[in-house]
């Protein structure tokens, strides 16, 4: 980036191109600034006339009030619990898989990744009725463990793909020189390979987590208890009352969405990778 | 992108081929969460759509194809068929338009480039629901943002327009604020795309006295095949499957007014409790995404034949 910035000189053209840039940016993040200005508005100013961008009078309680309106601290707990157990599940099935298949040819080796590859493209959506029938049968309906698993199934294969790149990308003979020196073959794992590839881990994790925190569909069919249900599904209580608190509304979507945007930025560099692993090169 | 390389003709040669016994310690655990989480479920939609079933979820033996039947004589499916048809297409292809030249847009340099597309990942990493009732908020009759802008640019007078329940409109909201959605994870695609060009053919064209849009012409928009069919494939799975946006801004209503076959689905089964035709929707959606899925793997068959 420093180099660009020393190279770079003003022309009209680069001015136009910089210009546009900037505007479809803000165009694109306007919508959550717009959330943000919103969730410091008091209540009474939402539909004042005439219709104000920014609020008269900045109230930065609503920060602090919006946990005793809403049950926001049981919707972030939940949200929480799914995700970090989700993607601890999701790292413990897709680390022995993606290492192994980076490392073997067997039978079958093409097979399941087609497999993986297959269950990436379908959503919990189109199978919605048949994932609710198996959780009730397994009495799970209104539990935790119900969304931990079905969302760590479905971004399996996110994880799968992006790690065994790159434990393919790590040479066997480091990690046959370690086992020489009388590592095992998951001490081997473990000491070598695993910090190398951490980039990769770091962003299997991240996608994972941001994935169920924000799924809504089997939330919205598993979950039917309010205390129990994840943000995603939780602020959608505040939609369905007549007076819509807006100004709580959106400093519960700010809690939920800062962080996570925070999160997905800094695995920016390997998300396309990820999500079109197998086909583009 | 060299990272995604699976590196597997090299073991090849080290390794002889292993059973698949020897590899189910590895990769048993990952193909039980796939059978449970995925295949379990496609099954019993199946299982259940030529079932007799009570709206209570009771079984009542079999029942052939009385669900379809069932299904096929609702008078709101074929509107319902057609809408999602307008509903993929439309999306999609605003979609991949628009996301074409912001890809080439980001892809070039300028001082702050690093923060404009950090700005455009936003949408794609916040909640879509989320997302989509900060557009509800937007679109408020009265102090909503975009009759609030209409009004100051002087484009609206009179009588404000309720965008979602004016059903002239609520549809044509729907695709917008999906578009909105859909085009951050396009742009980066096409954008990743793009950086895969060589510099050296694209310089040698200009050397040659290409003009910048003959570059684009010529050379990349037709290196970009490959990165265009992913993401609009991609984008028809996803968009077809969109249920967060329809549900969290009409509910599929007025009635049946804004409902694609993917919220009518849910709509019978969870709503109206209308569990028999509803299984079977079920199975034609799923129908519907798995040919997607095989067009998908056929599509990308050559280059993960090369890795």
């Amino acid at each position: 980036m420093k180099k660009d910035k020393v190279r770079f000189i003003w022309t009209p053209k680069k001015a136009a191109t910089a210009i546009s840039a900037y505007m479809v940016g803000l165009f694109f993040i306007y919508p959550y600034i717009n959330m943000i200005l919103t969730s410091l508005k008091p209540h009474g100013e939402l539909y004042a006339t005439p219709t104000t961008r920014l609020p008269k009078s900045w109230q930065f309680d609503n920060y602090l009030n919006v946990w005793a309106a809403a049950p926001i601290a049981d919707f972030l707990t939940a949200s929480v619990v799914v995700s970090v157990c989700a993607t601890l599940l999701v790292l413990i099935v897709s680390v022995p898989a993606a290492y192994y298949v980076a490392r073997n040819r067997f039978r079958g080796r093409s097979a399941f990744l087609l497999l993986v590859l297959a269950t990436q493209m379908f959503s919990p959506t189109a199978l919605i009725i048949g994932i609710f029938r198996e959780v009730k049968f397994f009495g799970l309906l209104d539990t935790w463990p119900a969304l931990i698993v079905v969302n760590a199934g479905f971004n399996l294969a996110f994880a799968v793909w992006l790690l065994s790149g790159f434990f393919a990308s790590v040479p066997v003979e480091i990690e046959e020189a370690a086992m020489v020196d009388g590592c095992t073959r998951f001490q081997a794992l473990r000491r070598i390979v695993l910090p190398v590839t951490l980039p990769g881990l770091v962003t299997a994790v991240i996608f994972t987590f941001v994935a169920t925190w924000n799924e809504f569909t089997v939330a919205l069919t598993v979950i039917s208890s309010p205390a129990r249900q994840p943000i995603s599904t939780g602020i959608t209580t505040f939609v369905g009352q007549y007076d819509v608190a807006w100004e709580y509304l959106f400093t519960t979507t700010a809690i939920a969405i800062v962080p996570v945007v925070i999160l997905f930025v800094s695995i920016e560099k390997y998300l396309v990778g990820g999500l079109t692993a197998g086909s583009v090169k | 992108m060299t990272a995604i390389s699976m590196g597997a003709n090299e073991v090849k040669k080290r390794r002889p081929a292993n059973s698949i016994l020897s590899a189910l310690p590895w990769i048993g655990p990952a193909i039980l969460l796939i059978l449970l989480v995925v295949v379990w479920p496609a099954i019993e939609l199946i299982r259940i759509s030529l079932t007799k079933i009570t709206s209570a979820g009771a079984l009542e033996g079999f029942n052939g194809l009385g669900n379809y039947r069932l299904l096929f004589e609702n008078p709101d499916l074929k509107t319902i068929a057609i809408r999602t048809v307008t509903w993929v297409l439309s999306v999609v292809f605003l979609t991949v338009i628009i996301s074409l030249p912001l890809a080439q847009l980001i892809n070039q340099n300028f001082p702050g480039r690093k923060f404009v597309r950090w700005a455009m990942i936003v949408p794609w990493a916040a909640s879509v629901v989320m997302t989509s009732i900060i557009w509800k908020w937007m679109l408020e009759l009265t102090s909503g943002e975009f009759n609030l802008t209409l009004r100051q640019l002087g484009l609206q007078d009179g009588q404000p327009v309720d965008w979602l329940r004016d059903p002239r409109y609520s549809f044509f909201v729907l695709i917008w604020v999906a578009v909105f959605v859909s085009i951050p994870f396009t742009t980066f695609v096409i954008l990743a795309g793009l950086q895969s060009i060589p510099h050296d053919i694209v310089e040698a064209a200009q050397v040659d006295g290409a003009g910048s849009w003959q570059v684009y012409r010529g050379i990349k928009f037709p290196l970009l095949r490959n990165s265009l069919l992913i993401a609009t494939i991609i984008n028809l799975i996803n968009v077809f499957n969109s249920f967060p946006i329809i549900w969290a801004l009409t509910r599929g209503g007025p009635g049946y007014n804004t409902d694609t076959t993917t919220t009518f689905a849910y709509k019978m089964a969870f709503v109206e409790y209308n569990m028999g035709p509803s299984t079977a929707l079920g199975v034609i959606n799923f129908g519907f995404i798995m040919l997607i899925v095989l067009i998908y793997l056929r599509v990308t068959k050559a280059t993960r034949d090369q890795t």
